[in-house]
């Protein structure tokens, strides 16, 4: 079997006329977890939104086992798409649905399986993230960290064979942060999944990374395990791995004159 | 110099974004007719659910509201024509007026206009909403077409409901008109009921029903059009909703007038 999943070549893509991704080449390999590492308004929830199909790219191709899906239309990609879950930033569950719902909406509209089939399944889903006996509540009644729980529990609905996370625990406590680490090395664990990442936590990298991109300004600035890349002299790695601020260089003059609009 | 440039810039950008939106608009429209008339007969499927679940949301839980104000209007009419047909003697003529008024014309504006604000602005709203929140990818991911899903049901509710709540207009409006007739003008419900239906022509209540199709159509596609083109949070949503109802209420009446054209049009 073919080992490499995901193939991104070089992908370029601009919001208006702003270059957001630069050359974007990446290979995921079947069953290993890689983060994304980059600083906020780098361009990482952008590369996921190529990667899954949301947005179209300017220039490049991305190949999802094998087909490129920017060539492809809706309906070609829906066997794919099946295969691949999301977990967003926000969470995204839909707020009209109870928890259990979004769970089984995917079951729902894609398989032919029996109602309370479906029911048993929802409950273990719910169960695997540690939500047993939520599935009535409204997602608005969850906490934070819960909403990320039942939303990963939609995200492995259809049991899929990768798996994208976006910040994962962007906006949670560390505690609650670490529970969501962990909950997503239990399902690599179990379900052998192809996992990618986005992140700018460190703590995250060291737990559960097999490899590490590091994107920078639409580039990828250095890619390898945790260990080779701490290993890089680059700055700007080092940067990121010591929790380093960025130098204070501020011209005075340019400053000033900034400030009257010359 | 340079302020003549900033000002053609101004025009050229707007008359662009003017154009952009023209055609995401078209595209909106011509992606809604496929998933509605024609993707259900290539076995993709129809929500009947939720279409229920809306029709129940826009059109039932409307009645009231379209019946009082519609029976006020009625009222209205009747008491501007019997000023006027009373000088007369010509009283009884207020029967033909309203229900001619009514059927042809206030009943589908005003049923529209109510509809517009009241279910084309939380068309606007959801949908606004589900895009911030990352909803709308959400379904995207889940390989679920947001047209499909959260247009076609609202579309094809009002598309059933807008006639039905129009035809609760027309006769909540001419009981309006009676109202008045009786207690004004002393005319019995035996001669005002049978002054209607001499004055009623059956192109008078089909041309106004007809309208109503484009009315349901234009709120619905415009609520919707309103709340994907949401961009950033909730500030984004209110002037959506806002601009949902606008757009409509003034499509609304330009559909009316072409419609009233082609109908009655002696040109
Ligand atoms: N819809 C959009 N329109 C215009 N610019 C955008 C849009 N979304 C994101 N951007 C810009 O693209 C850059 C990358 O955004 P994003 O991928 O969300 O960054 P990250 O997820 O790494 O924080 C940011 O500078 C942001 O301002
Ligand atoms: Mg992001």
């Amino acid at each position: 079997m073919n080992s490499i999943m995901i193939e991104i070549k070089d992908l370029v893509t601009y919001y208006g006329t702003r270059k957001i991704l630069d050359g974007i080449n990446l290979t995921v390999n079947r069953g290993e977890t890689l983060i994304i590492l980059g600083r906020s308004g780098c361009g990482k929830s952008t590369l996921l939104r190529h990667i899954i199909g949301l947005s179209k790219p300017s220039e490049g191709h991305i190949l999802i086992k094998g087909h490129d899906i920017t060539r492809m239309d809706e309906d070609e990609r829906l066997p794919i798409v099946k295969k691949i879950g999301m977990l967003f930033q926000s969470g995204a569950l839909f707020n009209s649905m109870t928890v259990g719902e979004n769970v089984a909406l995917p079951l729902r509209e894609h398989t032919q399986l029996e109602q309370s089939t479906i029911g048993i399944m929802t409950r273990m889903k719910l169960d695997q993230v540690g939500l047993a006996g939520f599935e009535n509540f409204m997602p608005a009644q969850l906490s934070g960290g819960m909403k990320k729980r039942a939303a990963l529990a939609r995200a492995i609905a259809m049991d899929p064979d990768i798996l994208f996370c976006d910040e994962p625990s962007a906006g949670l406590d560390p505690i609650v942060a670490v529970g969501i680490d962990h909950l997503i090395l239990k399902l690599k664990k179990a379900f052998k999944m192809t996992i990618v990442i986005v992140t700018h936590e460190m703590a995250s990298v060291f737990m559960i990374a097999d490899r590490v991109a590091l994107l920078d300004k639409g580039r990828i600035l250095a890619l390898g395990t945790v260990q080779e890349l701490q290993a890089m002299d680059n700055p700007k790695i080092q940067q990121f791995f010591n929790r380093e601020p960025d130098p204070e260089e501020v011209d005075r003059n340019e400053y000033l004159s900034s400030l009257v609009g010359g | 110099m340079k302020q003549i440039e900033l000002i053609l810039g101004h025009i050229g950008r707007n008359t662009l974004q003017f154009f952009v939106q023209i055609s995401r608009f078209a595209s909106l429209s011509k992606k809604t007719s496929y998933w509605l008339f024609v993707a259900p007969f290539r076995g993709k499927g129809l929500r009947w659910q939720s279409t229920i679940d809306q029709m129940v949301l826009m059109g039932v839980n409307s009645i009231p509201i379209v019946a009082i104000i519609c029976f006020f209007v009625g009222l209205i009419l009747a008491m501007q024509a019997a000023y006027q047909l009373e000088r007369f003697g010509a009283a009884i003529y207020v029967a033909d007026l309203v229900g001619v008024s009514m059927t042809r014309e206030m009943g589908p504006l005003i049923t529209a206009i109510i509809i517009a604000g009241r279910s084309g602005s939380a068309i606007a709203a959801e949908i606004g909403t589900m895009k911030v929140y990352e909803e709308i990818d959400a379904l995207q991911t889940m390989g679920f077409n947001p047209i499909k899903f959260l247009v076609v049901p609202r579309f094809l509710a009002l598309l059933i409901m807008l006639p039905c709540l129009t035809l609760i207009a027309d006769t909540v409006g001419i009981g309006g008109g009676f109202f008045l007739a009786m207690f004004n003008l002393k005319i019995s419900f035996i001669r005002y009921f049978n002054e209607t239906i001499e004055a009623l022509v059956m192109k008078d209540l089909i041309t106004g029903l007809i309208k109503t199709f484009f009315f349901a159509a234009i709120i619905a596609i415009v609520g919707s059009y309103q709340g994907f083109s949401v961009n950033g949070g909730a500030e984004g949503v209110g002037k959506a909703t806002t601009n949902s109802v606008v757009a409509s209420i003034f499509l609304i009446i330009i559909a009316d007038l072409l419609c009233t054209m082609f109908f009655y049009s002696t040109l």
